[in-house]
């Protein structure tokens, strides 16, 4: 245990290194000599080139996955299996079909041994502020992709997560789509100041939604540089991005990785 | 600000394209394809047994070897007013589908449990698949003489050959649907807090469960199959034993009457297991109708 756990930074990722063992028996090296520091109340964005590694680092701080070297700390703590403290936003639909909108939500609560009645009673809760309370019945296969997106959300916060992972949550989306949901994210964040690890390979999504972005190198991954995002909050996404700043971070931003992006297509190409 | 602003027009449709036309249209193109449908199929039902009752009466067929519906039919009503000869029809079908249920509903369990147990435990099946492999390259119904050596002519003989019959069908599919089993999904049960029996309960069983009704369809055919292929090895009473008894006696009439009481059964069966299934998958998404 640390000494002051109430000080110690939500998660902590200091020099790890994740080794794969392939089924023909050669190791694959997805991240190397690794650190990262998020902050409690802290949204953190992760970007890098395609395939970098970037998901294997959400992995550790779920407890899925064990760093190979190097150590994981969540609230000062050692990870040891699983957390309850920590929510995850998959990129595929990670909703089960099988259940109804409200006994999707509901899952979450009854798995923690919540009673029937008190786990819907905070699903109608998340799901009415999450704008679906017409939808309680409906299947996810009846429902818009965003709306199945926002359904996932309200999956993922009923836990009330101290610490937010999300793996490209919203790639899948149409554009117009994705900026209505980054307010709600905003929104649900600034009401629950969780810590949130986003990674993306969107930057602008990154720079709008972040306090600090963190640029990855192309694989194995480590952390090349990290920029920290000023701009003021509350964000208003859709107009953020007509703003000079916005536009100097995400240039700025770009050139650097932009080199790893083309280190990692050039690897891509020859390889093939 | 904009430049043009457009004023949106009412919609003008052609005459016959309203909403409500296309609608009405759409639901009487539906209705009358099923019509057709329906009228095919009976036509061809009355044609074929309509064309073998004429080549059996104008004798272009020996009716001795291939009967004819009405002697068929004429059995059946014997069979089911008078009895056969090894006592009341209805006692017949009632033991054979008594060894087809017990086999059919202990094997589709057994598959389940097992395909899920190997299925969630890489070492086991790995340590097992060889085995199943082995047994399941055995043609089943061999087994039915070394069951009724063992077992005897009664019930228990044929149970375990409709048992093993439905067991590796069943297996394999819920093993494999296991398999199948969206890593993401589990992944996100298990962050949100479930245990690996609550794992298994929410996520693994219910999307393994398509692919283990896909089995039961067939498997309670192959239930049927092992019953009457123990009766026709050594039985005293069953569908099989009928058959057999038939075949003993050149009594074509006989045998034919004994199968289609047994294609009854299973398309009855069959329909019961459709509903069932169509209860339990209503979360599935259902095709829309296109308008043509």
């Amino acid at each position: 245990m640390a000494s002051e756990p109430s000080r110690s930074p939500a998660i902590e990722l200091i020099n790890v290194t994740r080794r794969f063992v392939s089924p023909t028996g050669k190791t694959l090296m997805a991240l190397r000599d690794f650190n990262m520091t998020v902050e409690r109340g802290e949204f953190v964005a992760v970007v890098g080139p395609t395939g970098c590694g970037k998901s294997t680092t959400l992995n550790l701080v779920t407890g899925l996955a064990k760093p190979s070297a190097g150590e994981v700390r969540l609230m000062g703590g050692p990870v040891n299996g699983i957390d309850r403290r920590v929510g995850f936003a998959f990129q595929k639909d990670a909703l089960f079909p099988w259940k109804n909108v409200i006994d999707n939500v509901m899952a979450g609560p009854l798995f923690r041994g919540k009673s029937k009645a008190e786990a819907e009673r905070m699903a109608k809760d998340w799901l009415a502020r999450v704008g679906l309370s017409k939808f309680l019945h409906h299947y996810p296969h009846q429902l818009s992709g965003g709306m199945r997106k926002r359904v996932a959300l309200a999956q993922t916060f009923i836990n009330e997560p101290e610490i937010l992972l999300m793996d490209e949550p919203f790639s899948a989306l149409d554009v117009q789509t994705r900026t209505v949901m980054h307010e709600e994210l905003l929104k649900l964040w600034a009401e629950r100041q969780a810590s949130v690890v986003f990674v993306t390979h969107d930057l602008e999504e990154a720079v709008a939604l972040a306090d600090k972005v963190y640029v990855l190198t192309a694989g194995p991954a480590t952390v090349k540089s990290v920029y920290n995002i000023d701009l003021p909050r509350p964000r208003v996404v859709s107009e953020i991005r007509y703003e000079q700043n916005f536009i100097d971070y995400c240039k700025t931003i770009w050139e650097d990785l932009r080199q790893e992006v083309e280190t990692s297509y050039r690897r891509a190409s020859e390889a093939a | 600000m904009a430049d043009i602003t457009m004023e949106a027009p009412a919609a003008i449709f052609r005459p016959g394209t309203s909403d409500k036309e296309i609608e009405a249209a759409a639901l009487k193109s539906i209705k009358r394809r099923k019509q057709v449908v329906l009228f095919w199929q009976i036509a061809i039902l009355i044609g074929s047994l309509g064309l073998w009752e004429l080549s059996s009466q104008m004798n272009w067929i020996d009716p001795f070897f291939y009967a004819s519906p009405s002697a068929v039919a004429d059995r059946l009503y014997d069979w089911a007013v008078n009895g056969t000869t090894e006592g009341s029809l209805w006692y017949n079908l009632g033991i054979t589908m008594e060894e087809a249920l017990i086999g059919f509903f202990s094997g589709s369990i057994a598959g389940v449990v097992v395909g899920i147990g190997l299925g969630r435990n890489k070492l086991l099946s790995d340590i097992f698949s060889v085995y199943i492999k082995a047994i399941n390259s055995i043609p089943r119904v061999v087994l039915a003489p070394i069951f009724i050596m063992i077992m005897g002519l009664g019930l228990a003989s044929k149970v375990a050959l409709a048992f093993i019959m439905v067991f590796f069908v069943v297996f394999a599919n819920a093993f494999q649907g296991v398999r199948e089993a969206d890593r993401d999904m589990i992944a996100n049960a298990r962050i949100l807090g479930a245990s690996d029996w609550q794992v298994t309960r929410t996520v693994i069983i219910p999307s393994a469960m398509s692919w283990i009704f896909a089995s039961l369809h067939v498997s309670f055919g192959f239930a049927i199959i092992g019953a009457i292929v123990g009766e026709f090895v050594g039985a005293r009473f069953g569908i099989g034993q009928l058959i057999s008894i038939a075949k003993g006696t050149f009594d074509a009439a006989g045998m034919f009457a004994a199968i289609v009481l047994v294609m009854i059964v299973t398309l009855a069966a069959e329909y019961v297991m459709t509903l069932i299934e169509n209860r339990l998958a209503k979360w599935r998404p259902q095709q829309s109708l296109d308008t043509h």
